[in-house]
């Protein structure tokens, strides 16, 4: 079973833990630096990106500003194809609704797309409580459940990861639940994929069940879209007999046309490729062709709450290419672990405090986990404006903590408001400073501080104040000004 | 309330006074021009490490048997034009066998390779698909297989994939599958190292047929 992010510390606190780990900053600058690149050199071979990505965001805010309809369009299409709809509010009532749907088949184990929707509501415990064991089958995905480990990044969830690390991972695991790794087996990543071929064909071939979830949703033909690329997809997609897909009610799509901007935009923002290796289209039941018991559960979970938001409502255009983490000076030091979700990074800062609201420690710390350098909303293929968000939800914290008890912080600032509403009285703090950065003598940082002064120090380096101010030594060679 | 009327109130509510969004002016189904079609096809399919060879519609058989000169157990969709693989027949040790749709997923673990034909192909991208239709058979052929032969033909071929989808709809409307296929099955999971051959067909082989492109002596 994997680690889950139940009861992780706010962001700060993580980040500061993730930040001592050398080994996995090692690793994040290596992979995001590559990813950065490619994705940089197919974006730059289409003349047209800017007006894809508008497409890309038009099409999303027509789907999202008429969402009821369109889904009940979906629903439609995809009885008439053959398939079950199930709709689902949260992730207590998906995980029933899965788990049920396995049980019925008598399977004790399922295989499993890579799938965000699936990580989101923890189907994975859910089902082993139940008895069922999940099988993880994108090797990323793979290398996360067998090292007991939580996913970092959207796109390539082992990416703090190196290979040697993986080695020792496979070598210890994967004898444990199915075929072992080859004697000898080498850290080379052609043997790796190897082993994970070997491991993963017997439970492909055995499986009755799958579970995926979904790129896309076609609502006028109700088509479900997966794009993948080692081919585990199509294995989950084809071979088993029944199939149950979670997808999170925002994935619709209102025509089979609107693919071509998206199959643009994703592959080259994703894993920066003119196209991913595979993508695979279904349509309900094909007699004679794949599972011929389909079913597709419509998540909320948290999604008509951030719908309801008319400014947060465009994180909802999200199509989970996670190109804004690896673009992003903050993600690339601390990881995708200290944001505490599977939606890590930038777009996981604006979209977790909307999806669980801002109640606890990290969903409320989320939003000031960024430098607001403006590189995500850059990249974003569907122009979602990540800074502008992240401020809006800053905003919205501090809000809800009006009224009541002041912290630290506000007694703090309401402080510094009435020292700069005077000069004397700036200067006066200016002398103080001076002494105390005397005080602190070669240091070039305050380190901690004492007591609740600590939560502002923790996260942040402040530098010494200087032995003089500017003020003192305009004063001291130029005389007063006065 | 059901959980479903229970949602849809939701995003009811959700949308109260928000501004209804029309769908975009766009022109779909552009079409991309491209100096040589065929040509880009190529060398973005070799892009992705697949091999990739141009042969005269009468070459085809002398081709799949080439490119499967290692094969002993092949598999075709049950429509596939069957003089395609009637070099390969004929030789010593390869059995060729027509899905009739009652092969298991073991059974079919035991064939080396497949050959079908294709749908589409898209040049920019150099992608494939396959649609499914009779020349292509099930999804689980050309997947479980460790080599997929697809000829393509270069009428097929589309500039880039807004002009890909026309041509796919009558398949999506009579509720068939569609397959992408750009390359060999390949990962990046290790630390954004690509690795061609995962569990899709760890070699692709595109046949692409013109008229004016002879199969080169063997």
């Amino acid at each position: 079973m994997s680690g889950t992010f139940i009861g992780m510390p706010k962001f700060q606190t993580a980040a500061k833990e993730a930040l001592g780990n050398s080994q996995q900053r090692r690793n994040l600058q290596h992979a995001t630096g590559t990813i950065r690149r490619k994705r940089a050199g197919v974006v730059d071979e289409l003349d047209n990106w800017d007006e894809l990505r508008q497409a890309g965001a038009a099409i999303k805010d027509n789907v999202l500003s008429h969402l009821d309809t369109y889904l009940v369009q979906l629903e439609e299409s995809l009885t008439q194809a053959g398939a079950t709809v199930h709709w689902a509010a949260d992730a207590e009532e998906a995980n029933r609704i899965v788990t049920s749907l396995v049980r019925a088949t008598g399977a004790e184990e399922v295989v499993k797309v890579k799938s965000m929707a699936t990580q989101e509501i923890g189907l994975n415990e859910a089902l082993e409580v139940a008895g069922i064991n999940a099988w993880e089958t994108d090797l990323a995905e793979l290398i996360v459940q067998l090292g007991h480990d939580k996913p970092s990044h959207i796109l390539v969830p082992a990416i703090h990861r190196n290979r040697a690390e993986i080695r020792e991972i496979f070598l210890r695991e994967m004898g444990q639940v199915g075929t072992p790794p080859p004697t000898g087996l080498t850290s080379n990543p052609r043997e790796l994929a190897e082993a994970a071929r070997v491991h993963l064909r017997e439970k492909f071939l055995r499986a009755k069940v799958a579970i995926s979830g979904a790129n896309f949703a076609i609502a006028e033909t109700g088509t479900l879209v997966v794009v993948e690329s080692e081919g585990n997809g199509r294995m989950c997609l084809t071979l088993p007999e029944t199939l149950i897909s979670v997808v999170g009610i925002e994935k619709v799509l209102p025509t089979l046309e609107d693919l071509e901007v998206f199959m643009q935009l994703l592959p080259r923002s994703s894993t920066g490729e003119r196209m991913n290796p595979y993508t695979s289209t279904w349509t309900g039941i094909t007699p004679g062709d794949g599972p011929q018991d389909v079913h597709v559960v419509l998540l909320d979970n948290g999604r008509t709450d951030a719908l309801a938001d008319q400014v947060g409502r465009q994180a909802l255009r999200c199509i989970r290419c996670s190109a804004c983490l690896n673009v992003c000076p903050v993600y690339q030091r601390v990881g995708g672990h200290a944001y505490g979700s599977v939606y890590p990074g930038p777009i996981g800062a604006i979209l977790n405090p909307q999806l669980r609201g801002t109640t606890s420690d990290v969903d409320q710390s989320l939003p000031y986990a960024s430098s607001l350098c403006g590189a995500c909303g850059d990249v974003c293929p569907v122009n979602i404006e990540i800074p502008e968000l992240l401020v809006h939800l800053r905003t919205r914290v501090v809000d809800e903590h009006r009224g009541g008890i002041p912290s630290g912080e506000q007694i703090a600032m309401k402080g510094a408001a009435w020292m700069f509403s005077d000069h004397r009285r700036w200067e006066k703090a200016q002398k103080g400073a001076e002494l105390s950065g005397r005080a602190l003598g070669k240091k070039d940082t305050i380190g901690r501080l004492p007591g609740p002064l600590s939560a502002w120090s923790d996260a942040r380096d402040a530098p010494t104040p200087p032995a003089e101010s500017f003020r003192s030594w305009w004063k001291r060679e130029k005389g007063d000004p006065r | 309330m059901s959980t479903r009327d229970d949602m849809l109130t939701r995003i009811a509510a959700a949308l109260e006074g928000a501004d209804r969004i029309p769908p975009p002016q766009r022109e779909y189904g552009a079409t991309t021009p491209l100096p040589d079609i065929a040509a880009t096809f190529v060398e973005r399919v070799e892009d992705y490490r697949a091999v990739v060879e141009r042969v005269a519609p009468d070459g085809i058989p002398a081709a799949v048997a080439a490119a499967l000169s290692l094969a002993t157990r092949v598999v075709i969709p049950p429509g596939l034009p069957r003089e395609w693989v009637a070099t390969l027949e004929s030789v010593d040790g390869v059995e060729v066998v027509a899905d009739q749709g009652d092969l298991s997923s073991d059974e079919l673990d035991r064939f080396d390779s497949v050959v079908t034909a294709a749908a589409v192909g898209i040049a920019v991208t150099g992608t494939i698909v396959l649609d499914h239709g009779p020349d292509q058979g099930r999804r689980a052929l050309s997947l479980v297989p460790d080599v997929h032969v697809c000829v393509v033909h270069e009428s097929q071929l589309v500039g880039d994939v807004p002009e890909s989808i026309a041509p796919l709809r009558d398949a999506v409307d009579a509720g068939r599958p569609l397959t992408w296929i750009s390359g060999p099955s390949a990962t990046s999971d290790i630390e954004l190292e690509r690795v061609e051959g995962v569990h899709g067909p760890r070699t692709l082989h595109v046949l692409l047929v013109g008229t004016d492109h002879p199969l080169p002596p063997a």
